[in-house]
């Protein structure tokens, strides 16, 4: 059984057991699935400077600060407890591009030869790590919500602002891999 | 403490997207070109499970377990959809994760993802604060 849960979950497991969080939440406390709201809940306990967006009630919203420690466990259960060490196994073709941005480490979950803190310190490094975390937290707060929020949940209850956004997601996402990246990757 | 239980969810929720690798740059690199099928399953089918569980609550009026009327609160259409949706769309390609897979990144024990998540903060509070100036 172990040995079974190490192995790499298929989709047809994890979809749906991603979806069923949905109703759980809504069904153990009326919470509606999301994820970078708990960065604006940060932001407000934290650094609040009296900015009106993150004047309000966050300790009112501290579950979801237990659900993303909880992810937080959970990558720790996932990536380390049933960690079977084999690398992810990607496509071969995915394989033959990512090789021609310059990346040469397969192991793991996230490339090693980029994200390791003598990269940090260049150029590369900070456009990936910096400022692809200031695009993330700005553009899923100025979206209203992220991948869960949007995708899962937004679709989920047939919200059309949600699909709104999750095609400007893949649209952001397209012209970054296509466009930008590489150029990014080769610095 | 009545937050544990979303605690617990949580740590359902980080163990399914790490062990399904939707945690993975090289699965997000993967989805972007259309290369498989995998990360699209994923999506898909959580939608599915989803909207069929939505369905099920508002049909038979299901409520939360304190006996409440479960209430699903409208999205509202601004502009920020498609210029905050293009922003987070290209930092997701361009770090390769989403706050979701971030969280459960570090806790796997990729240290440099902690510099990802204090910018995702930084821009969170940047938007915070121009708030007022941008379109929506």
């Amino acid at each position: 059984m172990l040995e079974l849960l190490k192995e790499p979950w298929p989709w047809y497991v994890s979809g749906p057991i991603i979806g069923i969080s949905i109703p759980i939440l809504l069904i153990i406390g009326n919470k509606m699935l999301g994820i970078s709201s708990s960065l604006r809940h940060t932001c407000a306990a934290i650094a609040p400077f009296n900015i009106q967006f993150l004047k309000y009630n966050w300790k009112s919203e501290m579950w979801n600060i237990f659900f993303v420690i909880g992810i937080f466990i959970g990558g720790f259960v996932g990536g380390v407890l049933l960690n079977n060490g084999e690398a992810v196994k990607i496509s071969e073709s995915t394989m033959n591009d990512i090789k021609g941005m310059g990346i040469n480490s397969f192991e793991g979950l996230i490339p090693s030869d980029i994200f390791n803190w003598n990269t940090l310190f260049s150029l590369k490094g900070l456009l990936i790590m910096v400022l692809g975390g200031i695009m993330i937290g700005f553009g899923s707060r100025y979206a209203g919500g992220c991948t869960s929020g949007h995708a899962i949940m937004g679709i989920s209850s047939l919200q059309w602002p949600s699909l709104v956004a999750v095609i400007f997601f893949f649209i952001g996402g397209l012209l970054m891999t296509h466009f930008i990246a590489p150029l990014i990757y080769q610095l | 403490m009545k937050n544990i239980k979303y605690l617990l969810v949580g740590v359902l929720f980080g163990t399914v997207l790490t062990k399904t690798e939707a945690v993975s740059w090289f699965r997000i690199q993967e989805m972007f070109r259309f290369q498989s099928f995998h990360m699209y399953g994923i999506i898909g089918s959580a939608i599915a499970v989803g909207m069929l569980s939505v369905w099920l609550i508002k049909k038979f009026k299901i409520k939360s377990i304190n006996g409440e009327e479960i209430e699903i609160a409208d999205k509202q259409f601004s502009k920020g959809q498609i210029i905050g949706g293009t922003i987070f769309g290209m930092g997701w390609a361009l770090s390769g994760a989403c706050p979701g897979p971030l969280y459960a990144l570090l806790g796997a024990g990729y240290s440099t993802i902690l510099i990802v998540i204090i910018s995702a903060l930084f821009g969170t509070w940047l938007y915070s604060y121009f708030k007022p100036k941008l379109p929506h």
